[in-house]
């Protein structure tokens, strides 16, 4: 009986399968090639896009798998179609990347990147405090390697012990609300959890707030919000630069997964959405502590940005603040404020990406991500100039961009739940970011090199198809956003919740 | 039969001398240990919960927890060496350039 359950479950874990396969095939390869080739990112590649087939076949699907541990929904097959683009983009990105390639070794990004898909693939589909507390380690223990991977670079390796010290303490906090959790209800799945204290009506329960608080040092940890950000902007700079893109998008986004999944389904005291609106239980409190941790986020995530001078700096501390924005969606507890926060996440994919594949074009060619030496940079490469242009501008929300669109979509969701301060405040960061948005542009255009030479900046043109790849979806989906939104209403539902 | 609250007790006052150390201590590998204390009374207070409630799920999630923890030592010593190699300390406040 629970053999044929395992097996039936495996025809439902194939994605998963298939990245397993493809990460030991990898290993493999790199063993016995033993060179630098792209043939391990080749095989890597394939290997996500085999398994984003396997994902496909998923759609539709609603069922929880291997005796209640994960499941497999709409909403899990969105994240999983996510996290394998941006590891597509990001493993291009490494290999494009001068810095990866001076780092002295082989191929082994690529399949510490696989690990970490895997693990973000489990995150975005646990159902169990087990499941949800192996699966983030087993994406933290991999980005943990990824960012001291140039491990002669100084700054690498401090980056990634600042990372290792930040990430085991709050994931340490955040095992220790679960176990005081399954002390209270006697169970490690969320559903149960939701029953035992509907039954009770134990919600108000101050043993609820401090689990709750100090769940969200777990998961806040790895989206890197507000209070719990401090390694956000050291690690950024201190790791490659494609190691920062994929830590920033899939990362960060595998902790959004876990994180929306956590609140909107274990607190419901219905599994029915009345109207759009989820039915959160008596007492318990997680949209006023996300309020709060979200506006923390914008502010000083916008507000620090503008005294940076580091490109990779800045685009840390506009995660942060992105963060802040993202969460705004979900504070409204209703499935348009998730189907908002969906729009948003694709369109930061985009556009983040983007922002950081043009920082790697040009640090290539700089040896440097200081803004003091991209001055008068837009007419010696016009080209990744005016795409950081598109991206710095998406990124802001200016109309016609896919981050525009996101905006938009959260707003709307927090003015029609009556929290207009909330959409105010937002607003406000908003045209605060764009300040510092602009001087990126600013140095890039309005300004005039000092000293160097002024010739043009030749890029490969692989490299600029890359980077087309992405600007053109940011401004396509910022003025035909029909499908996000298509996409994001059919990804909305999640197992448990009618 | 003791009390469930002492385990309790007893599985907080490590918890809160494990986040301790890893706030005002300075040496990396001292930080470390600070956080396997903060995980081990993880594991304490699962036990003695799963004990209290005649469920097993706590106990087995101990066992995860001390594979996860050796995993963590593992790649965090790691990065200590390797770090060390750099710079010949693993004093965290002389790990500073990286702005703050």
């Amino acid at each position: 009986m629970q053999l044929k359950q395992t097996l039936d479950s495996l025809n439902n874990f194939l994605p998963e399968t298939t990245i397993i396969i493809t990460l030991l095939v990898c290993i493999i390869a790199d063993i016995i090639l033993n060179k630098k080739s792209p043939i391990t990112s080749l095989i890597a590649i394939a290997g996500l896009l085999i398994a984003s087939y396997f994902v496909s076949l998923q759609i539709g699907i609603k069922t929880s798998i291997f005796s209640g541990m994960i499941v497999v929904d709409p909403y899990s097959v969105f994240f999983k179609f996510l996290f394998i683009l941006s590891t597509i983009f990001v493993i291009i990105f490494a290999y494009a990347s001068k810095e990866m390639k001076n780092s002295g070794h082989k191929n082994e990004h690529v399949y510490l990147m696989l690990s970490l898909t895997l693990g973000a693939f489990l995150m975005s589909s646990s159902i169990n405090f087990l499941m949800m507390y192996l699966s983030l380690e087993l994406v933290s223990l991999s980005s943990y390697i990824l960012a001291g991977y140039t491990k002669k670079v100084k700054r690498s390796s401090e980056a990634a012990m600042k990372y290792v010290i930040y990430g085991a303490a709050s994931s340490g906090i955040m095992i220790y609300a679960m176990s005081l959790l399954y002390g209270f209800t006697g169970s490690m799945n969320i559903f149960e959890i939701g029953r035992f204290l509907t039954s009770n009506s134990a919600g108000s329960n101050p043993i609820m707030i401090i689990s709750i608080v100090m769940i969200t040092a777990g998961f806040g940890y790895k989206i890197s919000s507000v209070p719990f950000h401090f390694w956000t902007p050291d690690v950024y700079e201190g790791s490659p630069i494609p190691i920062t893109a994929f830590l920033a998008v899939t990362s960060s986004a595998s902790g959004f997964a876990v994180l929306i999944r956590f609140f909107s389904t274990t607190f419901l005291k219905s599994y029915e959405a009345i109207n759009g609106n989820w039915q959160i239980i008596d007492g318990v409190k997680w949209t006023e502590i996300l309020i709060v941790i979200s506006v923390a986020s914008m502010i000083i995530g916008n507000f620090v940005a503008i005294w940076q001078t580091s490109l990779k700096r800045l685009l840390a501390y506009s995660s942060i603040a992105q963060t802040g924005y993202i969460l705004l969606g979900l504070v409204v507890a209703n499935q348009a404020g998730l189907q908002a926060m969906f729009v948003y996440l694709i369109a930061y994919l985009f556009m983040n990406l983007g922002a950081f594949y043009a920082t790697i074009m040009i640090s290539n060619k700089l040896n440097s991500d200081n803004m003091e030496d991209m001055k008068g940079l837009g007419y010696r490469s016009p080209f990744v100039c005016v795409s950081m242009t598109i991206f710095m501008f998406a990124l802001s929300g200016i109309p016609a961009t896919a981050g525009f669109v996101g905006k938009f979509y959260l707003f709307s969701a927090l003015i029609e739940q009556r929290m207009l301060w909330l959409a105010l405040i937002g607003l406000l960061n908003s045209v605060v970011s764009l300040f510092f948005y602009v001087k990126v542009v600013k140095y890039m255009f309005l300004m005039r090199p000092d000293t160097g030479s002024t010739s043009k900046i030749q890029y490969g043109f692989g490299n600029y198809v890359v980077l087309l790849l992405l600007a053109v979806p940011t401004i396509f989906f910022g003025i035909y956003f029909t499908p996000l939104l298509r996409i994001a209403e059919a990804s909305i539902s999640m197992f448990g919740i009618k | 039969m003791i009390e469930l609250n002492y385990f309790l007790l007893l599985s907080g006052i490590l918890f809160s001398i494990g986040v301790t150390g890893v706030l005002i201590r300075r040496n990396a590998i001292i930080i470390f240990m600070s956080i396997e204390l903060m995980l081990n009374s993880i594991n304490l207070s699962l036990v003695a919960f799963s004990s209290f409630l005649g469920n097993i799920t706590g106990q087995i999630f101990v066992f995860f927890v001390m594979t996860v923890a050796a995993a963590e030592a593992a790649v965090g010593l790691a990065i200590v060496i390797s770090l060390y190699r750099n710079k010949e300390t693993v004093n965290i406040d002389e790990i500073n350039i990286l702005k703050r």
